[in-house]
């Protein structure tokens, strides 16, 4: 009886753990190189939670980095899957050792690892984010992104296409990028129609999608006709949003392939603007110490229409409208 | 709060708590089986994995949802083989051997995602079948008899497992080598043998449930299951080893996270609880899984495997 008690709280201990921790991702380590090296090669490795084409915040930075590797002679390494920080930090570390010119640690949670890991390579610059902190080190850049703008529009389009006056967002844990880009979704609706009634609910879990899938029909159920969400568990919300006909936001990478008939517009992120000034540092021997932000005027985040989706006009106009007011100034998100 | 209680809320909280129960209610039940003849399989929610993969990629080529969930019967079967390979014939340490079975779903399910699919597309969706006559009661009707059709075989698994274990010549000898194989070996009967069935019928369960929740979201994600084949190992003990009380379970877990989402959903729960909220199903399960595990005695032969006295 003794025994199966142990039992009983290993269980119970390891079942609470594994659903509480969630994470970006659990997926098995994949790592790939492309271009072969030459002497002028840019060698850059990419570290980073979840996988490579998750169509949100890992695919945002592999897709920018395949963009500028059509500009330039990189060679570029992939670890993805790295749910696990101490893994990652292993990984970081190995790539520094083996003489990486920029070595990115995609994923905030890293940051801890690489203040310990960076001043051990002096040599070999290094870039985390999202995050505003370099640590004070010569090495260490940080990049993020400005998500609540891409929110804000997002905001105004859903409030204008709504025609039951509700919308849902279907949250993973209240921090963070998602948080930043719920608030800027939330304030935009607001904007465009102060009487809208936006439900937010956080599912307390990054990777939960059966969780995601039934707080986007409670949504539904309370009236919502127009959904949006972050973080790689939405596929399930998306799901019910095409069973259920209603209109669909994304953020961080394109989702119009998971659903054509319901995804309106995405907020896209584009790092290559970060990532070429990274480099062009590097190479003219600064090896960090910058911190970087991507935002609507510096086009590193785009909003992309789905142009299979018949958007009004004057919906269509609205969301142009606050693109351009948060780029010259006259709308100004969070702050 | 006055729109928690209008009909059409409730009917999205308790048709969600039995959606959410479905996949649950599958892998207990096949756990129990296992657990009933004496072997504790660890490695659930790693077949789960495979079986949500196998029977999500079948969808995926092939249109047609019940030849995924065939796909997920037969992983199933050839997993349940090789847990009771290790865990009957190599005697192995069955809690070990489990984390040995789930690690290896966590990986290659996701190996072969990656591999073959890449983006997550989605699939079609098991159909709706409304029971004539049943569905048309208000209320009840679209609560409990509107559903896919792998929501009422999740619930006919009850009295059927119920039957087998209960009423049954099998169901017998499954009882026997569990409480006290060396005298069912005495009697003749296979403790191997009926260890290696209850597994595949194990087995069989968990690649379904996987394969109906990948199937039922449209979708595959890695770690789709995101644990669930653990819940559905303590709703075992939970259900204290019977059909019905792992049904209670599996529909106490899936009602108590509707609930919860519900009540988030109308901002009953403020965001600020939120984090504290999602751990509410497991917390309720456990405290419950605890005071109801003091009452019933587990399988005498639990997790020890069977030598024969020479």
């Amino acid at each position: 009886m003794r025994r199966t008690y142990t039992w009983l709280v290993l269980l119970a201990a390891f079942a609470l753990v594994v659903a509480a921790c969630g994470g970006d991702d659990n997926a098995e380590a994949t790592t790939t190189t492309s271009t072969p090296v030459t002497t002028e090669t840019f060698r850059i490795a990419v570290v980073a939670p979840s996988a490579a084409n998750d169509l949100a915040f890992t695919q945002s930075m592999i897709d920018s980095l395949n963009v500028i590797d059509g500009e330039m002679d990189l060679e570029i390494a992939v670890t993805d899957g790295m749910f696990v920080v101490e893994d990652a930090a292993a990984a970081i570390r190995d790539y520094a050792d083996k003489g990486y010119d920029l070595v990115i640690a995609h994923g905030s949670q890293y940051g801890g690892s690489l203040a310990e890991i960076a001043p051990d390579f002096p040599d070999t610059s290094f870039a985390w984010g999202t995050a505003a902190e370099t640590f004070g080190l010569p090495n260490v850049y940080s990049y993020q992104a400005a998500s609540d703008q891409g929110g804000y529009v997002m905001g105004v389009l859903a409030a204008a296409l709504s025609k039951t006056g509700t919308l849902g967002v279907v949250g993973p844990v209240e921090v963070g990028d998602a948080k930043l880009y719920v608030d800027g979704f939330a304030a935009g609706a607001k904007a465009e129609d102060p009487a809208i009634d936006v439900k937010i609910v956080y599912t307390g879990s990054f990777s939960d999608v059966a969780l995601a899938s039934e707080t986007a029909q409670a949504h539904v159920t309370a009236g919502a006709d127009v959904l949006t969400g972050s973080a790689q568990m939405v596929v399930g919300a998306i799901g019910v949003a095409s069973t259920e006909g209603v209109a669909w936001f994304g953020t961080q990478a394109n989702q119009t392939q998971i659903a054509p008939d319901v995804v309106v517009a995405s907020q896209v992120y584009h790092w290559e603007g970060v990532l070429r000034e990274i480099i062009a540092g590097v190479q003219s021997g600064t090896l960090g110490g910058e911190a970087y932000t991507i935002d609507l005027a510096n086009g590193g985040e785009v909003i992309e229409y789905n142009p299979g989706y018949d958007l009004p006009a004057d919906v269509k106009a609205k969301g142009d409208a606050a693109v351009a007011g948060i780029i010259d100034g006259s709308i100004v998100v969070g702050g | 709060m006055s729109g928690l209680f209008t009909e059409a809320v409730l009917v999205a909280t308790i048709a969600g708590g039995i959606r959410l129960a479905v996949p649950l209610l599958f892998a207990s039940i096949g756990e129990m089986f296992g657990q009933r003849s004496g072997v504790l399989n660890l490695g659930v929610d790693g077949v789960m994995l495979l079986g949500a993969f196998g029977g999500y990629y079948t969808v995926l080529k092939t249109d047609n949802v019940w030849f995924g969930l065939l796909v997920g019967v037969g992983i199933g079967v050839v997993l349940g083989l090789v847990t009771a390979v290790m865990s009957v014939t190599l005697k192995a340490e069955q809690g070990i051997s489990g984390i040995g079975v789930f690690l290896f779903g966590l990986g290659f399910s996701d190996l072969l995602f990656q591999m073959w699919v890449g983006t997550p597309l989605p699939i079609q969706a098991f159909p709706k079948v409304e029971i004539p006559g049943l569905s048309n009661i208000p209320f009840l009707g679209e609560t409990l008899f509107s559903h896919s059709a792998v929501v009422y075989i999740a619930f006919a698994m009850v009295p059927l497992s119920m039957f087998i274990i209960n009423q049954t010549n099998f169901g017998m000898k499954i009882r026997a080598v569990g409480e006290n194989p060396e005298a069912a070996d005495s009697l003749g009967v296979s403790v191997a043998g009926i260890r290696y069935a209850t597994l595949i019928i194990g087995g069989t369960l968990a690649g379904v449930a996987g394969a109906a929740l990948a199937i039922d979201l449209k979708i595959f994600q890695s770690n789709l299951t995101n644990a669930a084949g653990f819940i559905a190992i303590a709703l075992v003990y939970f259900g204290a080893w019977r059909p019905l009380g792992v049904m209670g379970g599996a529909l106490l877990y899936g009602f108590v996270n509707s609930i919860v989402l519900q009540l988030k959903t109308q901002g009953i729960i403020p965001r600020s609880w939120s984090d504290i909220a999602a751990m509410a199903p497991a917390v309720v399960t456990i405290l419950a899984l605890v005071v109801v595990a003091h009452r019933f005695k587990p399988p005498a032969a639990l997790t020890k495997p069977f030598e024969r006295a020479r």
